[in-house]
């Protein structure tokens, strides 16, 4: 496979790297070194989700004599659990001419951190020659870190939360300067962690300015804020993209959907939901909104039951919306499941690469706004009879084949599975899937149908004009 | 054809030599009349099949796919298990999850045809490589073997008049509101397939009858024990066939052609029919089964006499011997009869058949068979609703059979006459007299059209034959053509009633489209509505209830509620019910009437007797929806106080008058099902200008509106507050 993701195409080359790049990670990475300082470092968490977002802005100084190609990052065990994704850039450039150019971010092996601290090697372009500073920026998204408390509730209480974190950044080199930024949805904020100097502005919190922290050094924290927004999380979700050569790309999303909040507790009111809904429910949601690919038609909505009935779906050039009401309201706890399903025209999506392949450009990860995903599949179902196919990912995930049998099949569709853990909306990039494929293929089931019926009437002419009577009529 | 002119020079042909090139060869493509009455045949018969089909489909058009009512949802779980599980799974079934703490053995207690039926379609689907859901599969079985059903009849009256009435009766049948009304796509029910079995059945045995043969009494066995195989109605053929038998017997009608055809059916049918297990050995053990063993050694004795009559050669000595047989027969026989009864070797008949030829019985003696809406005395509106003008060709029709009686028309005479009796017993057994109907329509529709037309065709034929070779052979003509004069305006009032008898028709098209689309294709639950700006409303609160069910309770929780929804909340919902539509026990169902209607307290006892967790009510109150809980509520005190006398109806009624307002009785002020229907209901205002707790199923204020529940909570209620949810609390600490 990694053959096929050398040959040509520019564009293909620049995806391929971070593939590669991760596959020779374990050679490039050296160990942190010492003589390599963070000036300065500033910390923007943002809580008003239920998925929490940090923007880390770092001023890197090689002090010492070699240059350092690698720039790591610490994280705990548990936000190593949690992370969803790391994305690191170079800002170039000043105001409002500033362009940010991605840098790779891999993890380690090393085990030299302590507590099971794991790190992360930014891979830097440029080298850093000694005595230079460097920017870097870097967003992290932590899934599941926001453990509600109490944790049960009932209708009418709205939703606590505890954010657990160190007011000290994790870093494995000394860090001279530092602050940190907390934002909250709400002014209720119901406690926090003082460590001097600690302010609080609205729905803001600012830990800092920290100065001289040696390497690995950590300072707990721990808030306890009010966080009504819909804690939407798709459990599973299944994602079978069918294409077919006859103009069109089928996709069928299967959804596990939880309410991954405080959990519900005790009486659950219609009355008291309808009659007064801003007070009643706070944390629960009913609604949710996809956003579909334009040109988008015979989309549905329904589960193992049937149809439901509350969508709307509104469609412009840019973008389709679907918004989408579960059959009941999402309380702390309480689970759906239902099935989204839609076509779009396939030449949005379905390309030829200059030598000859065709490749499916489609979106990866889930539909829906702000919701995390625990467990990401999407099958790409090719037309029967395409062969060598292959997947390119701007990040990594587990893929195989299989063989999926649809409408008149006989040998199967050959299948690229794609699976992925802990999805969040900035998975939302394109991917590919490259494959060979025969025209003369697609002619295979409408020429198998003119055939049985063929094969029918002919029958029936033979029935009709033999004579399969024993006795020889009078 | 295509090669001759392109083989011809560019040059445009003369138009004259292009036609002579043209010519023989179209006639060479003309048919003889025989093939072209053949081709009209079977495209008429294509296009009512399709037809058959396609005015099925209102309720998919208008809804979606899927499955209706109630007892479809059983069946379309069981076909689930069916395809998912294999055939052995599904036959050893016990099912755990309905009748909570007895369970019931499916496999046992089932017709299984249906179920088999469309998984038997489903796998020769995939086989073929149609990759399609069984839910589709099961959607369409219904429609599917409607259309299977005209080809039938159109066979059956092919049999018993010609092919002429053949092609009007499967016309009719396909459209006929009486069957539709249980074979829309959606009504996933056991009738869907045994209207084309019980056809299929009675075509076949009439067809051994005309024939003798050994091969259409085997079919008709066959088409016997997909019949039992499928519906508990195959209770019909066992009685028809023999009396049909016993009334070609008594009409001096007895033949050889007879005595195979019986036999061999009857015979074999029983054979096949004991290998169904919810029959076994009922066929030969119950009371309904006996008439047909009765008959099968009455033809016995009959051919045994007729051969000692044909030994003998003595009319002197046959009577003597002929009374002492008879004597003989008749004690031994009733001999036997007395004794089965009496060890209980021999079933009494059951209540259901009791309630079938005597109407009042069930209304006495089964509350529980008495409460189904379908099981009531047909109204004549009812009739005219499904049956439209064949209600009036109906005699027609049977005139026209008396006036060329033979085996066959005898046969759907009595079919037609003793259907239409059992169809004015229940309402439900309309479908069952539908077809006859159809039948003997087709024939009067046939005959008469028949003759009207031969009318307009012997004079068109005459007049000219007249104006050319004089009136001598006119007379000789009209001679040898019709043996009367012809009356005055003959011709123009033929004309006229062929006109008429067309209105009626279409008319009768028009009726049957419109009840279908307008009574027969709402899939119940799923309710629509005329909103205020004249759009429609949809009120899809069941299965927001039982997918709550489904998603929010623990795998393991029952549900109890009344029977009605057992299947649905077993399909739907995924979770263990106490009671359900299958009424086999009649005192686990009354328990649960006696909850209903019991104070809360003591229903509290009685469900954690039952181990219930929680309880679904369906309440009408918010949306004006008529068919709900407390309307139905008199037939749980009913059914409850069948069992428990401490439930005694007249303490939920005032002066013999059920109310729900301040007037109501305390008892049903305060009874469990009040309660949770009207739970927080007081608070409500329902409809602009009236009192907050205003009913709008029932049209009155409520007389309770301070309800205070102890022992349960409120767990969910659905968007217009239909279904309602009640979770029962655990006991409390008792220090």
């Amino acid at each position: 496979m990694g053959e096929i993701l050398m040959v040509p195409a520019l564009g293909r080359i620049l995806l391929g790297l971070s593939l590669l790049a991760s596959s020779f990670s374990a050679l490039g990475s050296s160990s942190p070194s010492p003589d390599v300082r963070i000036l300065s470092a500033e910390r923007r968490v943002d809580l008003t989700s239920s998925i929490v977002k940090v923007y880390l802005t770092l001023k890197v100084e090689n002090s010492g004599a070699s240059h350092a190609s690698d720039i790591f990052l610490a994280f705990s065990p548990t936000e190593t659990e949690h992370l969803a994704i790391i994305k690191a850039s170079l800002p170039e450039g000043k105001r409002k001419k500033k362009k940010y150019i991605p840098l790779d971010v891999n993890p380690t092996e090393l085990s030299e951190a302590p507590n099971g601290a794991k790190l992360f090697s930014v891979s830097l372009i440029n080298p850093l020659m000694a005595g230079e500073t460097a920017v870097i920026e870097v967003l992290y998204i932590l899934t599941h870190s926001l453990e509600p408390f109490p944790a049960e509730i009932s209708q009418s209480e709205s939703q606590l939360v505890y954010y657990r974190d160190s007011a000290v950044l994790l870093s494995p080199y000394h860090v001279v300067e530092q602050i940190m930024y907390i934002k909250t949805p709400t002014n209720k904020i119901e406690s926090f962690t003082r460590v001097d100097p600690t302010n609080r502005a609205g729905t803001e919190l600012k830990y800092g300015h920290f100065h001289d922290h040696p390497p690995y050094y950590s300072s707990p924290i721990l808030i306890h804020f009010e966080n009504n927004n819909p804690f939407a999380v798709v459990e599973e979700l299944v994602r079978e993209v069918e294409i077919s050569h006859w103009g069109s790309l089928q996709v069928k999303e299967y959804y596990q959907l939880k309410h991954a909040g405080a959990r519900h507790k005790g009486v659950f009111s219609r009355l008291e939901y309808q009659a007064r809904p801003s007070i009643n429910g706070a944390s629960s949601f009913k609604q949710l909104l996809a956003k579909l690919p334009p040109r988008v038609n015979s989309v549905y909505y329904r589960d193992a039951i049937g149809n439901i009935s509350s969508s709307h779906l509104r469609t412009d050039y840019q973008k389709s919306e679907l918004e989408i009401e579960p059959r009941y309201p999402l309380f702390g706890g309480w689970k759906a499941s239902f099935v989204i399903g839609y076509s779009v025209p396939l030449e949005d999506f379905l390309f030829e690469s200059p030598e000859g392949q065709h490749y499916l450009n489609f979106s990866f990860g889930c539909p829906l706004y702000e919701t995390l995903v625990d467990s990401l599949t999407i099958k790409v179902v090719l037309p029967e009879g395409s062969r060598s196919p292959s997947a390119v990912l701007p990040f990594g995930a587990d893929q195989y084949l299989e063989k999926t049998f649809s409408y008149l099949d006989v040998v199967g569709r050959t299948t690229v599975v794609i699976k992925k853990k802990n999805v969040v909306p900035e998975h939302n990039v394109p991917f590919q899937v490259y494959y060979n494929f025969n025209p003369i293929f697609m002619l295979a089931e409408p020429l198998m149908l003119i055939t049985a019926i063929f094969l029918f009437f002919s029958a029936c002419i033979a029935y009709l004009h033999m004579d399969l009577s024993l006795a020889k009529k009078a | 054809m295509g090669a001759k002119t392109g083989s011809s020079p560019p040059v445009a042909p003369p138009p004259a030599s292009s036609a002579t090139a043209l010519f023989p060869s179209i006639n060479a493509l003309k048919l003889k009349t025989k093939q072209q009455e053949l081709l009209i045949r079977v495209s008429i018969l294509a296009l009512v099949y399709v037809l058959a089909f396609a005015i099925r489909l209102f309720s998919v058009l208008r809804y979606e796919s899927m499955i209706h009512e109630f007892d479809p949802y059983f069946n379309y779980r069981t076909t689930l298990f069916l395809t998912e599980k294999g055939f052995y799974e599904f036959w050893n079934w016990f099912d755990s999850e309905s009748w909570y703490p007895l369970g019931r053995i499916i496999g046992g207690t089932l017709y299984p045809g249906l179920m088999v039926t469309a998984a038997l379609i489903y796998w020769t689907l995939h086989f073929l490589r149609f990759a399609v859901h069984i839910r589709e599969v099961c959607v369409l079985t219904a429609p599917f073997f409607a259309s299977n059903t005209t080809i039938v009849a159109y066979f059956f009256g092919k049999e018993i008049w010609d092919s002429g009435a053949g092609l009007v009766a499967a016309a009719l049948i396909a459209i006929c509101p009486g069957y539709i009304s249980r074979s829309v796509a959606g009504s996933y029910d056991n009738e869907g397939v045994a209207i084309f079995a019980l056809l299929l059945t009675f075509y076949l045995f009439v067809k051994a009858v005309n024939t003798g043969s050994l091969a259409w009494a085997l079919a008709s066995a066959f088409g016997y024990f997909y019949m039992v195989s499928a519906w508990g109605g195959y209770v019909f053929i066992i009685n028809l066939v023999p009396l049909y038998v016993l009334v070609l017997l008594v009409t001096g009608r007895y033949s050889m052609r007879l005595y195979v055809a019986y036999n061999c059916m009857y015979v074999l049918g029983m054979l096949l029919a004991m290998q169904i297990r919810f029959v076994g050995f009922q066929h030969v053990q119950s009371g309904e089964h006996m008439a047909a063993m009765g008959v099968f050694f009455l033809l016995q004795v009959f051919y045994f006499l007729d051969w000692v009559k044909f030994t003998l050669n003595d009319p002197k000595l046959f009577y003597s011997f002929l009374r002492i047989a008879l004597t003989c027969a008749i004690s031994v026989g009733s001999l036997a009869l007395g004794v089965g009864m009496a060890t209980g070797y021999i079933s009494p008949w059951t209540g259901r058949f009791y309630s079938l030829l005597d109407p009042t019985y069930a209304k006495d003696h089964i509350p529980i068979i008495a409460s189904v809406s379908e099981h009531q005395p047909t109204a004549w509106s009812s009739f005219m609703f499904d049956f439209h003008i064949l209600l009036f060709l109906f005699p027609a029709g049977l005139y026209f059979c008396f006036k060329r009686l033979s085996d066959a028309t005898i046969f759907i005479v009595m079919y037609g006459l003793t259907s239409m009796y059992f169809a004015g017993v229940m309402v439900r057994l309309i479908l069952v007299a539908a077809p006859a109907v159809c039948l003997i329509s087709s024939i009067a529709v046939s005959a008469t059209l028949k003759n009207l037309t031969m009318l307009i065709r012997a004079k068109n034929n005459a007049t000219p034959m007249g104006s050319s070779k004089g009136t001598a052979s006119l007379k000789a003509s009209a001679k040898a053509s019709s043996f009367d004069q012809p009356l005055p305006y003959q011709r123009n009032v033929a004309i006229a009633l062929l006109l008429g008898a067309f209105y009626l028709l279409s008319r009768y098209a028009i009726h049957c489209t419109w009840v279908t689309s307008e009574a027969y294709s709402s899939p119940s639950i799923v309710l629509a509505a005329r909103g205020a700006h004249g759009g429609r409303v949809i009120f899809d609160d069941y299965r927001e209830a039982y997918f709550w069910l489904r998603k929010n309770t623990p795998a393991d929780a029952k549900i109890m509620s009344w029977w009605d929804y057992g299947y649905q909340i077993t399909a739907m919902g995924n979770r263990t019910v106490i009671v359900d539509n299958n009424t086999w026990n009649n005192t686990h169902i009354a328990t649960v009437g006696r909850a209903m209607s019991s104070y809360e307290d003591e229903a509290y006892d009685i469900m954690k007797s039952l181990d219930v967790d929680y309880v679904l009510v369906v309440f009408g109150g918010v949306t004006g929806y008529s068919s709900d809980d407390i309307n139905k509520f008199l037939w749980m005190v009913r059914i409850g106080g069948g069992v428990f006398p401490v439930i005694k109806e007249p303490e939920y009624l005032v002066n013999g008058e059920y109310r729900v307002d301040k007037g109501a009785a305390p008892k049903m002020l305060n009874c469990l099902m009040y309660k949770l229907s009207y739970y927080r209901f007081g608070e409500v205002t329902t409809e602009y200008g009236k009192p907050p707790g205003y009913d709008r199923a029932r049209g009155v204020e409520i007389g309770n509106k301070d309800v205070k529940l102890e022992y349960l909570e409120e767990a969910f209620t659905t968007s217009n507050w239909i279904i309602r949810i009640y979770k029962v609390k655990p006991p409390k600490n008792r220090w």
